[in-house]
């Protein structure tokens, strides 16, 4: 049931993709992300598609695993398409009903923007599926370094971020425990009205809060006894060092923009057919 | 109104890395009344077999019936066979919610849909059954022990008045004074009600001295089933699964391989200390 989520997760596996740093991950997909939004083309989503296919691959993540993170933007996927596909006007009438009109241009860009949006996702989950929490907030905090010297508390942050991270699945699985002691007490969150469930929901929200903040106490205890104060000082067990890999991950990544920068601006913009 | 399991399976996220075969072709029958402890290593199954007793897991494969009747068929009362087994999760504890303590053991019955003065008449019978003292009633769940936390989740399962009775590890993260009280407390109430307990554990010491049937779970197979003084006769094995006897029976094997004619069999202390004055005496 809530253990389904899966987006945000890590996937261990041995592959490729696992062993790059951390870093060149980070920066891959920003830039993967990047080159979603400088084109809006066929020939170059079909590149995009296959560099993304490509890289599904080698990572040895179960597509499934990877379509199922999809879940929870559906909503906002299905908004997109439906407002995009209504409201933008351009090129030849398609549909034509009542106060609906479809045209060209709509279809072009919610099919479009669909696609952006599933990759985006689908990007973004690539990153975090192979890469630990930990192995996250390193490679965060070693490429945001240079921000210290503007004040910026950059380990904190990366900290703070990785103990979200860490603590996703926890409280998952706690709401999924609490959840199921409720309906042990014949609670009922399935049926009734959207107020009603509302109020059903007090039974989870209450001990979940609770155990939220028992647990961030214990957390913090037990920082506090390993004398944790911060990123001053610190050092890594396992500092990060780039590898031939991920210099050719770089190399890979940088053609790869070259390519879909190039498509977007010397191809014909219209390869479309309708 | 017994429970049977007939060639239960079930497997955790099939075809993920992260798939796990919790329980292994398991088949048992509780017939009513009966006071099972149910033992297994961390990890064994154990908690996972009892979420199936009341339908909160859905076997792989296999069937559970309840009344002899196969829970998973089509239209199956779901909310009624979770009112007649009542289970208590570990750290019940960790489920409270309400303003206080009354109105946190009425959540239960008030789902049966009985009105508010029997829910509470349920309530204060339940908590009367746990023994837990009544100037407390009206204050925060969140404010008590671990130990009256414990009782007042104990009552909310209780007060929905169910036939069988699960309990996953009453007494972890008690006091050895607190879990005596708690153990105590459900004998006590095996005794009074005559309902079906079934306790689940990973100490023999804790459930030796209360039960009279043993499941032994390992690796999400059932490996012994029988009365204590026959599982505990295998108490080679239980040590190889990471598992032990009560340490009486290590005092008896021990005393019969230095040539005292004792039997073997005791279980629990006061037996022990009879059959050696008792050997003492022929």
């Amino acid at each position: 049931m809530i253990r389904d989520i899966t987006i945000g997760q890590y996937y261990p596996a041995e592959s490729p993709i696992h062993r790059l740093d951390p870093r060149v991950k980070i920066v891959c997909t920003l830039l993967f992300l990047v080159s979603l939004f400088i084109q809006n083309s066929l020939p170059g989503y079909v590149i995009a598609t296959i560099f993304l296919g490509c890289v599904i691959s080698m990572s040895r993540v179960p597509v499934k695993y990877i379509v199922k993170g999809l879940k929870p933007i559906v909503i906002l996927l299905m908004f997109t398409v439906v407002m995009n596909l209504f409201l933008t006007r351009g090129g030849d009438t398609l549909v034509h009903f009542w106060i609906f009109t479809i045209t060209e241009e709509g279809l072009r860009t919610s099919v479009f923007m669909a696609v952006r949006l599933i990759y985006l996702v689908m990007g973004s989950s690539i990153m975090t599926f192979t890469t630990s929490p930990n192995g996250l907030t390193d490679g965060l905090e070693k490429l945001l370094r240079p921000l210290n010297k503007i004040n910026v508390p950059v380990h904190e942050v990366a900290m703070m971020m990785s103990i979200a991270l860490r603590f996703i699945p926890i409280l998952l699985e706690e709401t999924d425990k609490i959840m199921k002691a409720q309906i042990a007490r014949g609670a009922d969150f399935e049926s009734g009205n959207i107020i009603q469930r509302a109020k059903a929901m007090t039974p989870i929200l209450v001990p979940l809060f609770v155990s939220a903040f028992r647990r961030a106490n214990d957390l913090a205890m037990a920082m506090e006894a390993r004398c944790y104060n911060g990123g001053e000082g610190r050092t890594k067990m396992k500092p990060l060092r780039y590898k031939a890999q991920d210099r050719w991950a770089y190399v890979i990544t940088v053609i790869y923009m070259i390519v879909i920068f190039a498509v977007g601006r010397f191809v014909p913009f219209k390869l479309w057919i309708f | 109104m017994s429970i049977a399991l007939e060639h239960v399976n079930y497997v955790y996220s099939p075809g993920t890395a992260y798939e796990k075969h919790a329980l292994k072709d398991v088949s048992l029958e509780i017939a009513q009344g009966q006071f099972v402890g149910i033992i297994g290593h961390t990890g064994s199954g154990k908690s996972t077999l009892i979420q199936h007793l009341n339908g909160l897991m859905k076997a792989t494969s296999g069937k559970v019936l309840y009344d002899g009747q196969n829970i998973y068929d089509e239209g199956y009362d779901m909310k009624r066979l979770r009112s007649q087994v009542g289970l208590v999760f570990q750290y019940p504890e960790y489920q409270l919610f309400e303003e206080d303590v009354l109105r946190d053991v009425c959540f239960g019955p008030k789902n049966q849909g009985l009105s508010a003065e029997e829910c509470e008449k349920c309530a204060r019978e339940a908590l009367d059954l746990v023994g837990f003292p009544e100037k407390y009633y009206r204050q925060s769940p969140f404010e008590l022990s671990g130990g009256q936390k414990r009782r007042v989740a104990i009552a909310g399962i209780l007060a929905m008045h169910p036939k069988v009775l699960v309990l996953d590890e009453p007494t972890a993260g008690l006091d050895p004074k607190g879990r005596d009280e708690i153990l105590d407390q459900i004998e006590h109430l095996h005794r009074e009600t005559g309902m079906t307990v079934i306790l689940v554990s990973h100490s023999m010491e804790d459930i030796a001295n209360y039960v009279e049937r043993i499941i032994v779970m390992n690796r999400g197979e059932k490996m012994l089933d029988g009365v204590p003084k026959e599982v505990f006769s295998h108490y080679k094995e239980l040590e190889k699964v990471g598992l032990a006897a009560p340490q009486v029976t290590y005092v008896m094997h021990d005393l019969k391989e230095r040539g005292f004619q004792v039997s073997t069999d005791a279980t629990t202390i006061g037996e022990a200390a009879d059959e050696i004055m008792r050997s003492f005496h022929d």
